[in-house]
């Protein structure tokens, strides 16, 4: 049996609109970012997919890179982080509009 | 063996602004010397430029190297009849407001002087660029120099001044900046040349619809530095709040560059745009120059009433180019020198005063001239030759424009004549009020007489003042041909009745 | 001589550039010396070039030599060339001649005053503009002498620039004299658009030919106001009153005897073209007669002894005028060439009296002086005497040739002739006036003044004795039918360009002459009669008359207002739209109120929109899916 490539891509999409919804609501920064692991992985399915799709292996590279990035990512996040949560005893972005006009 | 002379003046200041940051900011004495020596190292390199100029129309001193080939721009310089005073003038007068820092200059001394230095290569490379392109760069450069210069060292409200002066000025550059990319891409797309070529772009016609809009652009770029009515409450502001070089730099070199741009890109661009246009340009001078002279003549300070009278000039300056005839803008021409020579020294004179009574409301000031003889000589010469008396410089350029301007349009010459009254009355009102009269404020009985350093900055002033006012010739004949060469190609392009309708529409570049 | 005209102006600016450069480094014997030999000079080398023309033909005794290109633009080119005539060397003659007179009187009259070198530096730099003006070959060169003077006249009027009164008397001046340039210079300007050259000879001799006669009087009537202003015509008059502030001589040098004449000259000069307007002769005829006849008035009253011989030159340039608008244009200038003498003499005289009184000039202040200035005031009563035009003096023969003139021209009239002789008794009574005030009656000096009272020293009295002589005999050189060489000389210069055949028929009414004669001089005597019945018979009669005619009094006294009306019509309106219309409101207000606005709402607008960032990430966030949304939805929508 093969499932289309559409059930995929829709999977893909929920996973990603979550992902997008969890950034925009949530609180908490930590939770914030897994919601951005969450889009990416999202983003790394859909690759996937159409890696299959077109029988190549491009998209595996790419996911590949994603992975690597979203790794460093994590790792400069968390430590980032822990060091405003060292300043301001909170994770919670609301705390944080330094940037504010 | 070709020396590129143009190249090496105008670098010149530059590569001893990079020398000069290499000296510590503590010794004062070495960085002035520095500047002062290789700024009059500049104006001496400039000699050769006057004593070997041919008198013909062709571009001389020209310099070609290829910049950025895929667009199309070169690094193109050179100089006509029309140029060269301007060089000439600003080569002059930079040894000379170098000099008049000396001492008044009370915080970083060597940033000052790495801004006026750079000022130079702007301002020298605005007049010697013969690629549009180039000339943008060089127009734009020469901004934040003198940004800084006002807003760095200038007087209290100096900060607003500086954004005002920055802002106005550019509003105009960057229109200027589209219509230059539209002459490119015109010119382009018609000939198949991408060029910013100032010589190639003079020789193509555009359509009336295309002259109209371009020379507006260019032309409001240009109006605002001259400046003209209605766009010139910049300059009394800049002027005040500008330290006396600043203002004498400002009047002397910078507010040309418009009056140049008319001259080498308005008129021979967009004649048609020119012809239609000249009624309402010709209005504003005059309007300008009573204008002016009558806001002068309340000033209360003594810079401002200087500012004021700048656009009066100016307006006369303006008034002569657009005569389009041999006498107006011959006589604009050596109005700007003029100008440049009488107006700086005006701000010089007002600087020395002010540096002694640290105050240059006219009120203050009152029988002057028993206690400062010398003083009062040098700005009564320079005062007349504002006014425009015979046999000093200011007559000469005054009267061909009027001259000009009654050949062809007579009542615009009228109006433009009672200017000799105005400038008559603000300037002896205010000479008056601060030299004649009892000597009966403290602080004016303690003032000092002018130093030799600063004897020394005027007599040459001076002496060009006396110069072009009895030998006006030795100026108007290197400047002839260039002039009449311009009226050519404007009378010619008129003339010419095939204006293209636009046939294409302005599109990128095919690779 | 002829190729060295350019020493005779070289002179004096030498001196001018010593005593300017120098000046403070010198002895006021050495400045002395410097001034006064300048102009010496001067004179020597204009009456060697006189005495050569003499020697040539009448009909070429017109010299031109060019010394250089000064202005030159595509067909425009004027040169710095000068030009010798009759008239210019009469002219010549006179500047110099009187100028060194001048100059030897300040030596004394000066003496002891702090800017002395600068006094004679800007004396030489005045005989230098004047003889550039006078020797000046194109309408430019002469508009450059023109301002030349005017500027000497400025910065002598204020010489002695404490003052504030003299400083605004000379910025008053120049001011004026500028509204007359503007004439002058579009004037020149309008010369070349139809002539296409500036030289006089060109201009002068294709006149008659290319000149249309509205375009000549237009051009005549721009001239004609630039005279107005040097020469002190209504309405431009109103600042040579006031340059009385000036030293004395300066008086003497400038404001009588030269540069207001500058006016007459030019417009002499100029005849070809008046010639060929009609109107403009009119004009020139009708101002000079009404501004001789309005000064006059004024100088009946005026008490300050400077004042009235002020406005007594307006009136006699007035005079000149009228001789110039009825075409007599020799009877002009030889008027010039008297008035020259005595009213320098007399403006002198009169410097002589202030010496000996501590610079007093009212005349309330003097009297009884005849005997305490024996020699002040017999010169002084032979310059009285010119002045009035009493029979051989010179004055006599200069007036009646313009009175005679005015009357036979066909561009006169009988009604020229009446004001013009009812002036000439006025001028006789208010000359006499001055006399009987200064030197007869008691005196009402005051005492610790008269204690001081002291005839001047010689270097001040030999020049007044020297004017003395010419004012007595310089007329003789004019005296109709008898030996009028003064006409003759001039006649070449007056009919080389154009038939001038205004006076052929008077030449044999000789019989009608005299009698016209006889009647000025009638009403010249009846004017010394009244003055002398008013001032030393019944003294005490003139205060009774101004109180019965007080309203006429306080009128003339207050110089018919017009000084006030100016004030109130022109200068405070235009200082105040200046000041509160122009700067304050259109500058300030509109134009750069608009601007700052421009700037305000930029900076408003941007303080609305920085309220969107609000520093949380999330909010940004939202705006970046809203943005892709946004953008998707239009693709997929499109």
């Amino acid at each position: 049996m093969i499932i289309p490539i559409s059930y995929y891509l829709i999977l893909s999409g929920i996973l990603f609109t979550i992902g997008v919804v969890g950034v925009l609501t949530r609180r908490n920064a930590i939770v914030i970012f897994m919601s951005i692991e969450l889009m990416l992985n999202a983003v790394n399915l859909t690759l996937i997919a159409f890696s299959k799709q077109f029988n190549s292996l491009d998209g595996h590279v790419f996911v590949f890179f994603v992975m690597v990035v979203a790794a460093a990512e994590v790792a400069v996040g968390l430590a980032l982080i822990v060091a405003i949560f060292r300043t301001k005893e909170s994770i919670f972005v609301d705390d944080f509009n330094l940037l504010k006009w | 063996m070709h020396i590129p002379l143009l190249t090496i003046i105008t670098a010149l200041p530059t590569v001893t602004a990079i020398l000069l940051v290499f000296l510590k900011r503590e010794n004062e004495r070495a960085i002035k010397y520095v500047t002062l020596l290789m700024s009059t190292v500049v104006f001496l390199a400039s000699l050769p430029l006057f004593f070997t100029f041919q008198s013909t129309a062709d571009m001389q001193f020209t310099e070609v190297h290829a910049w950025i080939p895929a667009l199309g721009t070169r690094y193109h310089v050179g100089i006509d009849g029309i140029s060269l005073f301007m060089v000439l003038l600003t080569t002059f007068l930079t040894p000379i407001v170098v000099l008049a820092s000396w001492t008044n200059i009370s915080r970083n001394l060597k940033g000052y002087m790495i801004s006026l230095l750079v000022l130079e290569t702007g301002i020298l490379g605005v007049f010697v660029s013969l690629d549009l392109f180039l000339f943008y760069v060089f127009w734009e450069v020469m901004l934040i120099p003198m940004y800084f210069i006002i807003g760095i060292w200038g007087g209290r409200n100096r900060i607003y001044a500086a954004v005002k002066f920055f802002i106005y000025t550019f509003v105009g550059s960057l229109l200027m900046l589209v219509a230059i990319l539209v002459l490119y891409f015109y010119h382009g797309g018609l000939t198949g040349e991408y060029t910013f070529d100032v010589l190639k772009l003079q020789e193509t016609h555009f359509p009336l619809g295309y002259q109209t809009w371009l020379f507006l652009a260019f032309g409001l770029s240009f109006a605002i530095k001259v400046p003209m009515f209605p766009f010139h409450t910049w300059l009394p502001d800049a002027h005040v709040e500008a330290p006396t070089g600043g203002s004498v730099i400002l009047a002397g070199v910078l507010l040309k560059m418009g009056a140049y741009g008319f001259l080498r890109f308005c008129l021979p661009f967009f004649p048609h745009a020119v012809e239609q246009f000249t009624p309402l340009i010709l209005t504003l001078a005059v309007v300008g120059i009573i204008y002016g002279a009558l806001v002068a003549m309340v000033q209360p300070d003594l810079k401002k009433l200087v500012a004021y009278s700048s656009v009066s000039h100016l307006g006369f300056v303006i008034l002569g180019i657009f005569t389009l005839n041999n006498q107006g803008i011959q006589g604009g021409l050596i109005q700007m020198v003029n100008h440049g020579l009488s107006t700086g020294a005006l701000f010089l004179l007002v600087g020395m005063i002010y540096e002694r009574r640290h105050t240059r409301r006219i009120a203050d000031f009152g029988g002057l001239a028993k206690q400062v003889p010398v003083f009062a000589t040098f700005f009564m010469i320079v005062m007349l030759s504002s006014i425009g008396l015979p046999g000093l410089n200011g007559f000469v350029g005054e009267y061909l424009i009027i001259l000009g301007a009654f050949l062809e349009q007579r009542v615009f010459a009228i109006f433009a004549a009672t200017g000799v009254v105005w400038t008559a009355v603000y300037m002896l009102l205010m000479y008056q009020r601060v030299m004649f009269g009892k000597l009966d404020k403290e602080e004016n009985k303690k003032l000092l007489d002018l130093s030799p350093r600063e004897i020394g900055l005027l007599v040459p002033i001076i002496f060009f003042i006396i110069f072009i006012g009895v030998y006006p010739n030795a100026f108007l004949k290197k400047m002839e041909p260039s002039v009449n060469h311009l009226i050519e190609v404007v009378k010619s392009k008129t003339l010419a009745s095939d204006i293209r309708e636009p046939s294409l529409i302005i599109g990128l570049r095919e690779e | 001589m002829f190729e060295n005209i350019w020493l005779v102006p070289l002179f004096p600016f030498l001196g001018f550039l010593l005593n300017g450069l120098f000046g403070s480094k010198f002895s006021e014997k050495q400045a002395g010396i410097v001034g006064s030999g300048a102009v010496i000079l001067s004179f020597l080398a204009a009456g060697a070039i006189s005495y050569q023309l003499l020697s040539l033909p009448e009909a070429s005794r017109a010299v031109t030599q060019t010394v250089y290109t000064w202005i030159e633009t595509g067909a425009f080119r004027v040169d710095l060339s000068f030009t010798v005539d009759a008239l210019s060397a009469i002219m010549l003659l006179v500047v110099s001649g009187v100028g060194t007179l001048i100059h030897i009187y300040s030596i004394g009259y000066m003496h002891g005053d702090r800017g002395f070198a600068r006094y004679f530096a800007f004396l030489n730099l005045f005989t230098f503009s004047m003889l550039i003006l006078v020797l000046a070959d194109n309408f430019l060169l002469m508009f450059l002498g023109w301002e030349g003077v005017g500027l000497c006249s400025y910065l002598l009027i204020g010489f002695w620039y404490e003052d504030k009164d003299n400083a605004f008397a000379g910025r008053k001046a120049f001011v004026v004299n500028r509204v007359g340039d503007f004439g002058f210079l579009l004037g020149i300007c309008l010369i070349f658009a139809t002539f296409g050259t500036l030289d006089f000879d060109s201009v002068f001799a294709s006149a008659s030919d290319v000149l249309p006669p509205e375009t000549a009087t237009i051009i005549c009537l721009l001239l004609f106001v630039g005279a107005i202003g040097k020469s002190a015509q209504i309405p431009l008059y109103v600042w040579l009153p006031d340059a009385m502030a000036g030293p004395t001589p300066v008086s003497a040098l400038i404001h009588a005897a030269t540069m207001v004449t500058a006016g007459v000259y030019m417009v002499a000069r100029c005849h070809v073209l008046f010639l060929l307007s009609p109107m403009a002769m009119n004009v020139v005829a009708v101002i000079g007669l009404f501004t001789a006849f309005l000064a006059a008035t004024i100088a009946l009253v005026s008490t300050d002894i400077k004042k009235v011989l002020a406005y007594s030159t307006i009136s006699q340039l007035g005079y000149m005028f009228l001789a110039c608008g009825v075409g007599a244009f020799g009877a002009g200038i030889f008027h010039l060439y008297t008035h020259a003498f005595f009213k320098s003499l007399l403006f002198m005289s009169a410097g002589s009296v202030m010496h000996a009184l501590q610079n007093e000039t009212d005349m309330t202040k003097m009297g009884g002086l005849k005997s305490k200035l024996p020699v002040t005031y017999r010169v002084f009563l032979v310059g009285a005497l010119a002045l009035s035009g009493v029979p051989l003096f010179s004055g006599f023969f200069s007036k009646d040739a313009i009175l005679w003139k005015s009357v036979v021209s066909p561009l006169g009239g009988f009604g020229y002739w009446v004001i013009a002789t009812g002036i000439a008794g006025l001028t006789a009574f208010y000359t006499f006036r001055l006399i009987f005030l200064i030197f007869f009656g008691r005196s009402r000096v005051q005492k610790e003044v008269e204690k001081h009272i002291h005839e001047s020293p010689v270097i001040m009295t030999a020049p007044l004795g020297i004017l003395a002589l010419f004012s007595l005999a310089g007329g003789y050189v004019g005296m109709p039918h008898f030996w009028d060489k003064f006409d003759h000389f001039l006649q070449p210069v007056f009919s080389k360009y154009i038939e001038n055949n205004l006076f052929e028929r008077s030449e044999q009414l000789f019989g009608l002459e005299f009698g016209f004669m006889a009647t000025s001089t009638l009403v010249v005597l009846l004017g010394i009669g009244c003055a002398y019945m008013l001032y030393v018979v019944r003294p005490e009669l003139p205060a009774e008359l101004s109180q019965q005619f007080a309203g006429l009094h306080r009128f003339l006294f207050r110089k018919w207002y017009v000084d006030e009306l100016y004030d109130a019509t022109v200068v405070r309106p235009l200082a105040v739209v200046s000041d509160k219309v122009l700067w304050r409101w259109v500058d300030v207000k509109i134009i750069d109120g608009f601007v700052n606005k421009v700037a305000e709402w930029a900076g408003r607008l941007g303080a609305t929109l920085r309220l969107m960032e609000t520093g949380l990430v999330q909010n940004y966030a939202l705006m970046v899916v809203v943005g892709a949304v946004a953008l998707v939805g239009y693709f997929l929508l499109r």
